[in-house]
């Protein structure tokens, strides 16, 4: 019996959702009274897997991330080698792709996107009706699936030292493989941020987001827009947010012009603090704020570039 | 091409949310169903699209009761030929995707497309699991997809950027804002729904591996805080003093 972690190392340093898995997994075994072992792929250095906080590390060299039926035979298997009772990923891109192919290979009961430990009833929670509601899950199969929320638990890293080997089973060929990346701007990805800063129509235009975009670097934050921004091109896709474009959970949430419909509360209610400038006091973002400013977003955003300058200034 | 798309049956995006039975079930009383957005606007018309451009089929596939039935003459009226309904409540996610397996296993789909998540449920499971029961590779939060010459090529927003990805057909693939544009049904399309097949099948046995127990609503939210705009400076005094989040 033990607990599998899988998770990504690759990269310059891992990932935190790596380093929330890690911790989660810490928990649990220690809880169960078991090791730990992780599960990853790539290249990272040896000396680098040893240090994390697992009692072993098993790495495949050979495959990458793009073809998740390979991952979830290398998990799987690694899964069956350790007897693991319980199989712990991230829910992020990758995680919420390989997650449910190991649960269904392995016949497991999983819990998508959880954001607490098991109980002690054994039951875990998770959001549903898009952060609307939350459900405690009661998982009935031997091994356990579960696939972590990013930013729900404090990482408490330790430091470990892990026996590393690498993994030689047989996954196959990759079916699914990448042709290209293109690699987005300079920007902070708005998955990982942990400050956002989001506008809506009531910038009246594309050549006003200057202003959005300002405070956005002063904050070091990502930016993001409401969906008919995205929909109008004033935009790119990608930073729509809400029911039907990204959930986002950031620290802070800092909504400009956005009306706060219930579709765009949605995607963005997981955040810990959400700052609403709206110009209507009516406007029913107000009732999801922590901290609002009724203003015209024209007055209002030069006034917080300027103080956030300052602030940048003093720290 | 043989396309197949799953179409799940969910509350409205304005629906309340509120639970009976000392909180174990939703209470969907008077509440509005919907097909899922991710099913409809994204994996549906984009199905429908590659069907005009290069021929074949487009069946949708249910798990639920009879009360899902309006939902998918909505897909119907949408232009998908023909659907299937599997006849039983969804237990969990690995049951739909048991169910879905069985009737698609040897039935020769091209490319089954499912929503990147369902509104309710939020699982992203049913697409992986899917591929996984039917040993299939899997497309994970497609935006754009085509196929040409037996491959489907993908492109996904992961981390902030865009991954360009191939794979031979057939395989499973789970849709995402981007891939195309909403549909809204025209009464010639609502007509010629009322009369295009709806098969309804039985369940093949598959037991709940997971069960959700109890339901929570979150805390009332703490009335806002209101700074004046003359002074909106302070705003961010208060973020990094009072909130500490910058
Ligand atoms: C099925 C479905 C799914 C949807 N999914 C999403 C989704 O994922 N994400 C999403 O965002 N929307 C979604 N929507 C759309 C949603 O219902 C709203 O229409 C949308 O969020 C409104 O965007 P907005 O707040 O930018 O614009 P508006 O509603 O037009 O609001 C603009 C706001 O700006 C304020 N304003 C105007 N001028 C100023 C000024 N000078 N200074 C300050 N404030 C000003 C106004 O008071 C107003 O509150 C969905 C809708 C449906 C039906
Ligand atoms: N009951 C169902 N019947 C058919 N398809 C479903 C059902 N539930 C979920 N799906 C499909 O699986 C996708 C992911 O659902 P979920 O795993 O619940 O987030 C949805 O977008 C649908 O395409």
């Amino acid at each position: 019996m033990s607990v599998i972690v899988f998770a990504d190392t690759r990269g310059a340093k891992v990932a935190k959702s790596a380093l929330e898995t890690l911790t989660y997994g810490r928990k649990l075994a220690n809880k169960e009274g078991t090791t730990l072992t992780l599960a990853t792929f790539g290249d990272a250095p040896a000396d680098r897997l040893a240090a994390l906080d697992a009692n072993k590390v098993t790495v495949a060299r050979n495959i990458g991330d793009a073809d998740n039926q390979q991952l979830a035979r290398f998990v799987a298997d690694v899964a069956a080698k350790e007897g693991a009772k319980w199989v712990i990923c991230s829910h992020d891109d990758t995680g919420k792709a390989v997650a449910p192919r190991v649960a269904a290979r392995l016949k497991a009961g999983e819990v998508a996107g959880a954001t607490t430990l098991p109980n002690e009833q054994g039951h875990i929670k998770r959001n549903v009706f898009s952060g609307k509601a939350q459900a405690w899950v009661e998982l009935k199969t031997p091994v356990k699936v579960v696939s972590l929320l990013p930013n729900s638990i404090p990482v408490e890293a330790a430091q470990g030292t892990a026996t590393v080997e690498e993994f030689t089973g047989d996954t196959g060929t990759a079916k699914v493989t990448v042709k290209e990346v293109r690699k987005a701007g300079e920007g902070i990805p708005l998955p990982e941020a942990e400050i956002v800063v989001s506008a809506g129509r009531g910038m009246k235009g594309p050549e006003n987001w200057g202003l959005v975009e300002e405070l956005a670097k002063e904050l070091h934050a990502a930016t993001a827009c409401s969906r008919p921004v995205s929909d109008m091109d004033w935009r790119p896709h990608h930073e729509h947010v809400g029911q039907t474009g990204l959930a986002i959970r950031p620290n802070l949430y800092i909504a400009i012009g956005i009306s706060g419909a219930i579709q765009h509360l949605a995607g963005v209610n997981g955040s810990k603090v959400i700052c609403v400038i709206n110009n209507d006091p009516e406007a029913p973002f107000f009732k999801a704020a922590d901290y609002g400013i009724v203003g015209d977003a024209f007055q209002v955003l030069p006034k917080l570039i300027e103080a956030a300058k300052k602030l940048n200034a003093e720290k | 091409m043989k396309i197949l798309v799953l179409i799940s049956h969910v509350p409205d995006t304005t629906a309340r949310i509120a639970f009976t039975n000392d909180n174990t079930a939703y209470d969907a009383n008077g509440v509005q169903f919907i097909v899922n957005p991710y099913d409809e606007w994204y994996a549906l018309v984009r199905a429908l699209e590659l069907k005009e451009a290069q021929g074949g089929s487009v069946t949708t596939i249910t798990v639920g009761g009879a009360a899902t039935e309006p939902t998918i003459r909505k897909a119907l009226a949408i232009g998908a030929d023909d659907a299937v309904r599997v006849d039983a409540e969804p237990k969990d996610g690995h049951d739909v995707a048991v169910q879905v397996a069985a009737y698609a296993k040897d039935k020769g789909f091209d490319l089954v497309l499912a929503g990147k998540e369902t509104i309710d449920h939020n699982g992203s499971q049913v697409g992986p699991m899917v591929a996984e029961l039917l040993e299939l590779p899997f497309i994970s939060l497609a935006a754009k997809l085509d196929v040409a010459g037996g491959k489907a090529t993908a492109e996904r927003d992961v981390r902030g950027d865009v991954e360009v990805v191939e794979c031979a057909l057939p395989l499973v693939v789970s849709c995402a804002k981007g891939m195309a544009e909403q549909r809204i049904p025209n009464m010639r399309g609502i007509m010629a729904a009322r009369t295009k097949p709806l098969q309804v099948v039985p369940a093949v046995a598959s037991e709940a591996l997971s069960t959700s127990v109890k339901f929570e609503l979150p805390p009332p939210k703490q009335a806002v805080k209101l700074i004046p705009a003359e002074e909106a400076g302070k705003l961010i005094e208060l973020l990094h003093t009072e909130a500490k989040v910058i």
